[in-house]
């Protein structure tokens, strides 16, 4: 059984507030595959610090508008 | 799908495959199972399942030029927990070998429990890797 991850991102809200950007476009930006932007969209995949702040560069917003980490114990 | 997911498709059913024509075809003779020939089989069937291997993604490659050969890290990272999770395997059969030697039991057996250690190791290697494209992955 795969542990969830508890962090979670405003990836999608973030791509359709810039002019709905695809998945693809912004995984050509970001360097990675479509199918990896997808797993972190979906929880399904934590990317590296490294990752993360190339994804919070192409939206042109800090870390923690990308990626929250939410207070508490998990579900 | 992602590209290296579709190689670890290719790579689990190539060694099934594989090792299901070996054992029928050495199982397919007459005789007392550990006299059996199956120098030829054996090396034929590895041989084959790796020139299929080769062959179905290349086939994929052209398929869909674009994805192949593109690695991330999340590629990356499922590729080495896959290995690691496969290697187990590779030492069981190792150290199955070894034993079997100083027993002084039969080639057949030997190569045959190594043999089948590389599949269970490409087996579960591939499997560890489907289900974490799958299921989700998590790297720490």
């Amino acid at each position: 059984m795969v542990k969830p991850t508890r962090v979670t991102n405003t990836i999608r809200a973030l791509r359709f507030a810039h002019s709905e950007m695809t998945q693809a476009e912004l995984a050509d930006r970001v360097g990675v595959t479509r199918q990896t932007i997808i797993a972190i969209e979906q929880g399904r995949y934590s990317p590296s610090l490294e990752m993360a702040f190339q994804i919070a560069r192409v939206f042109r917003v800090p870390l923690d508008e990308v990626f929250q980490y939410p207070e508490g114990e998990p579900a | 799908m992602a590209f290296e997911e579709k190689r670890a498709w290719v790579m689990l059913l190539t060694s099934v495959c594989g090792y299901v024509v070996y054992l029928l075809l050495v199982l397919g003779q007459d005789g007392v199972i550990s006299e059996l020939p199956y120098i030829g089989a054996l090396l034929w069937t590895i041989g084959g399942a790796i020139v299929v291997n080769i062959v179905i993604n290349m086939g994929l490659g052209m398929a869909a030029p674009r994805e192949a050969g593109k690695k991330d890290e999340r590629d990356r990272e499922i590729g080495r927990f896959g290995e690691y999770v496969g290697q187990s395997f590779v030492v069981i059969g190792g150290v199955a070998a070894l034993i079997m030697a100083m027993a002084e039991v039969g080639y057949f057996w030997i190569a045959n429990v190594v043999y089948l250690c590389f599949v269970l190791s490409a087996t579960l290697s591939s499997v560890a890797k489907v289900i974490a494209y799958r299921r989700g992955f998590q790297p720490w």
